[in-house]
């Protein structure tokens, strides 16, 4: 090689690390990585417990990905065998009922703690520059989860899962000219069937590890600008951060056994709350249950779809919905970033948090007189929240001054 | 910490209310032994429940997703099982010379079905389906109660409902109507261990049975998950007080 | 900070790491768990067979645990012979008398002993290999008529599974 390295492509194996430990990492530099990134990465000093729910998601993740491969082995992905299966395992395998009912609820609890995440990174202005990356990988994740969970749902193939399944799909054919041949070519039949549960089941994987590659981007842009925190102030000096462990894997780590208690109280004595009776009867083609709900988590995008009239227009309003939220970071003008120095916008946000609820409820309610109209009062709020609240709050709204994280851990202090 | 609690209280809170769309029929609430943290199932009254299923019930309703050595953890023994099972015959095969042939069940065998399939069950039925049990408790809202109710409410029709031929007034069935007659009545079986065989008893036994069979793990559930939180809430303390003394020097 | 104090800050410290430590390796239990064999499958472990339609000199061939289990109504010669072999002639020494409950009945896993192919011998028309058992075709093992190894590289003789005799024509194996 030539003496000259213009670019610095040659990379010199030399370590922080001596011995073992000094060798790996020389030659796979993780080992000073993960101590940068996560020992003494730096984050602010005011950080609520809010901020906990990112890292509890994870460990949701985790849970799901570990109990599905351990479900999937025993899981028969037909239209014959997927009902039985999923009892067997129920029944037969040992701790199978342990495995399938943490897989079932923790899809659940991972919905609650990414809701929470959101609505953190909405009030604390998380999405605003230099974060917007966060917050799209953030948000193409949900995307995914939303995804994930339906193809999921699909598998235990009772009267919910083919139903669900039925309707969802139904959507695509709402698309002009090209949309029944895309619903058959999704389908892999002329309706929901033996070849669908065989795909969906490998989606359901696929999409899985696909949300597994986003958490990765996701973990790398927010440690190229760091945690956002309520001031929405960057730190003005070392004084303000402290180092990522110990103090926030044991704030974290405190938060998340708790989070877990409340999954093993629900998991262990009311496994079947959050689910639907319906499902434990065998899928039938014949007969449609005469309340079909979706699963909680999709009650409000639901609710939008049914608001609409128009089936096409039923489906971009939902679809948009989600999609709105990820251009946030554009829509939303103002400079300041938290809601605690936005009076105006604090208001519109806590309504928009509201709305979700209504819409959530709406959306388990059956279609008919005061609850679409209700439902298209929210769906209303929904669109009005981006499209012109958003930039005109953010334009005409004047903020207070954002305190310094000092200042305000000195005032909350005061106020103790 | 205060306002995550509100927000996850009032996720569940909004879930139980959507949940409860639907239905307007009241079902009476009934106390069963599995409820509550420490429930575990009657065993004498699921096994009663048995013979409630197997005298009654599995004339039309198959349970296929039971096998006769499930019984066992009714406290059924291995001997009384295999003569259970016995009165069951089984098509098996092909044998040898390539015929299928009839046996007597094994503990190892699925419920026998009380029809070949489901047309033949629909057609000796009046065109309805007599379900299968298995799952049943679980597979309607209200679970045990809405069952236990619905074997008790074959109550007489209000003057001015009509109820077609075929068809039974049955005061918790969604839209009143059933297919099924009343299938239990005072005295409709009779009881090896002397209890009085009451209607009331009856449902109430065979609802127990029926409620295992949908649930078999969940004592095991239950017991396990007293542990963990037991578990979870010391690993919370130490956290806890772990946390407080990490952060103690931090000066705000 | 008092020495004490920071003793006990790092117990409890400790005894935190140490409990969530303990809690997420249990979280196998039940993972690692669920990969062994089901009730279901756990039902099947046992098989009851009847003797009675086996006529002297001829085998049956049942299936236990979805393996071959070979039960031989053995004719006297054969008993005789096996009887008879010296122990100092046999690669696993072992008497025939060890491997029966009855000494009409061999029953033997048919699973041979080396890498695990089923040896021939159980139709009248098979190759029974040069001691008049079974033979192994995968790798040439000669078992005689007590399921011993006698020739080839099957290391031990032909497994004999755990049964009992119901009654005088009735087996349980498992």
């Amino acid at each position: 090689m030539s003496s000259k390295d213009p670019h610095g492509y040659k990379k010199t194996l030399s370590s922080p690390y001596t011995g073992v430990k000094g060798w790996i990492d020389s030659r796979l530099p993780l080992i000073r990585m993960m101590e940068a990134e996560y020992l003494k990465f730096p984050v602010p000093k005011s950080l609520n417990y809010f901020w906990s729910f990112g890292g509890i998601a994870m460990f949701c993740l985790i849970g799901l990905i570990l109990s599905g491969i351990f479900l999937g082995m025993h899981y028969k992905p037909s239209a014959a065998e997927a009902f039985n299966s999923v009892e067997r395992i129920m029944r037969d395998v040992k701790f199978g009922w342990l495995v399938r009912y943490l897989h079932m609820n923790l899809a659940s609890f991972f919905f609650i703690a990414v809701y929470i995440h959101i609505f953190r990174a909405l009030y604390f202005g998380s999405y605003k520059a230099p974060r917007e990356l966060v917050f799209i990988f953030g948000m193409l994740m949900f995307f995914l989860m939303m995804g994930t969970a339906f193809l999921g749902y699909t598998l235990p193939w009772g009267q919910m899962s083919y139903w669900g399944a039925t309707v969802i799909t139904n959507l695509f054919s709402a698309i002009p000219i090209v949309g029944d041949a895309i619903l058959t070519t999704l389908l892999g039949d002329f309706n929901v069937s033996d070849a669908t549960v065989n795909r969906f089941y490998v989606l359901h994987w696929l999409l899985a590890f696909a949300i597994v590659g986003l958490v990765v981007f996701h973990v790398i842009t927010l440690h190229m600008t760091g945690s956002n925190n309520p001031t929405g102030m960057e730190p003005q000096n070392w004084d303000e951060t402290l180092s990522f462990h110990p103090y926030m894997t044991i704030k974290d780590t405190k938060a998340m056994v708790l989070f877990f208690m409340l999954v093993a109280f629900v998991l262990f004595f009311y496994p079947n709350i959050m689910g639907h009776s319906d499902n434990y009867i065998r899928a039938n083609s014949m007969v449609t249950p005469a309340h079909i709900v979706p699963e909680w988590y999709f009650l409000p995008f639901y609710a939008i779809l049914r608001a609409i009239p128009d089936k096409l227009g039923g489906v971009l309003a939902m679809f948009g919905s989600i999609a709105l939220v990820g251009l946030l970071p554009w829509l939303d003008t103002s400079k300041v970033r938290s809601c605690l120095y936005r009076p105006i916008w604090r208001i519109c946000i806590l309504l928009f948090a509201l709305d979700f609820f209504v819409l959530m409820y709406m959306g388990a309610k059956p279609a008919e007189g005061i609850y679409v109209i209700i439902s298209r009062v929210g769906t209303a709020y929904w669109f009005l929240f981006f499209l012109v609240l958003a930039p005109l709050v953010g334009y005409l709204e004047t903020p207070r001054q954002p305190l310094t994280i000092s200042n305000f851990l000195r005032d909350k202090k005061a106020l103790n | 910490m205060k306002k995550i609690t509100y927000i996850i209280f009032f996720i569940f809170f909004n879930l139980s209310i959507s949940h409860s769309a639907g239905s307007k029929i009241d079902i009476p609430k009934y106390d069963w032994s599995w409820k509550g943290f420490f429930g575990t199932y009657d065993r004498s009254a699921a096994q009663r429940g048995f013979k409630v299923y197997k005298e009654v019930c599995s004339g039309c309703h198959s349970m296929n997703l039971l096998s006769y050595r499930n019984l066992e953890e009714l406290g059924f023994n291995e001997d009384q099982i295999k003569v259970i099972a016995s009165d069951y015959l089984i098509e098996d095969g092909p044998n040898d010379e390539g015929d299928m042939f009839e046996r007597e069940a094994l503990p190892s065998d699925r419920f026998a079905n009380p029809y070949p399939n489901n047309n033949a069950a629909r057609a000796a039925n009046n065109g309805a389906y007599p379900p299968d049990l298995s799952l049943i408790v679980k597979a309607r809202p209200k679970g045990a109660d809405y069952i236990h109710s619905l074997l008790l409410g074959y109550n007489e029709a209000p003057g001015d409902f009509n109820v077609p031929e075929g068809m039974w007034y049955n005061k918790y069935m969604e839209g009143h109507l059933i297919a099924m007659p009343s299938p239990l009545s005072d005295g409709a079986i009779d009881y090896d261990d002397g209890t009085e065989p009451t209607l009331n008893q009856l449902s109430s036994d065979v609802t127990t049975f029926l409620a295992w069979a949908a649930e078999p793990s969940l004592e095991n559930r239950k017991k396990l998950g007293i542990k963990v939180l037991l578990f979870l809430l010391v690993l919370f303390i130490l956290t806890y007080i772990s946390k407080e003394r990490i952060w103690r020097d931090i000066k705000h | 900070m008092s020495e004490q104090n920071t003793q006990r800050r790092d117990f409890i410290k400790l005894a935190s790491m140490t409990l969530g430590g303990v809690g997420a390796a249990s979280l196998a239990i039940p993972f690692i768990s669920s990969m062994q064999p089901g009730k279901d499958a756990l039902a099947l472990a046992s098989t009851e067979i009847d003797l009675s339609p086996i006529p002297e000199g001829q085998s049956l061939t049942v299936i236990w645990r979805g393996k071959p289990v070979f039960i031989r109504h053995r004719l006297n010669e054969e008993i005789q012979s096996a009887k008879e072999t010296k122990l100092e002639d046999l690669k696993d020494a072992q008497e025939d008398s060890s491997r029966v409950l009855q000494d009409k009945w061999l029953v033997v896993l048919g699973v041979c002993t080396h890498l695990g192919c089923v040896p021939l011998g159980q139709k009248s028309t098979d190759a029974k290999g040069d001691y008049g058992g079974w033979f192994c075709p995968c790798h040439g093992s000669h078992y005689d008529t007590s399921g011993r190894i006698r020739k080839g590289p099957a290391p031990t003789n032909l497994d004999v599974p755990p049964y009992t005799f119901l009654s005088e024509n009735k087996i349980k194996i498992g």
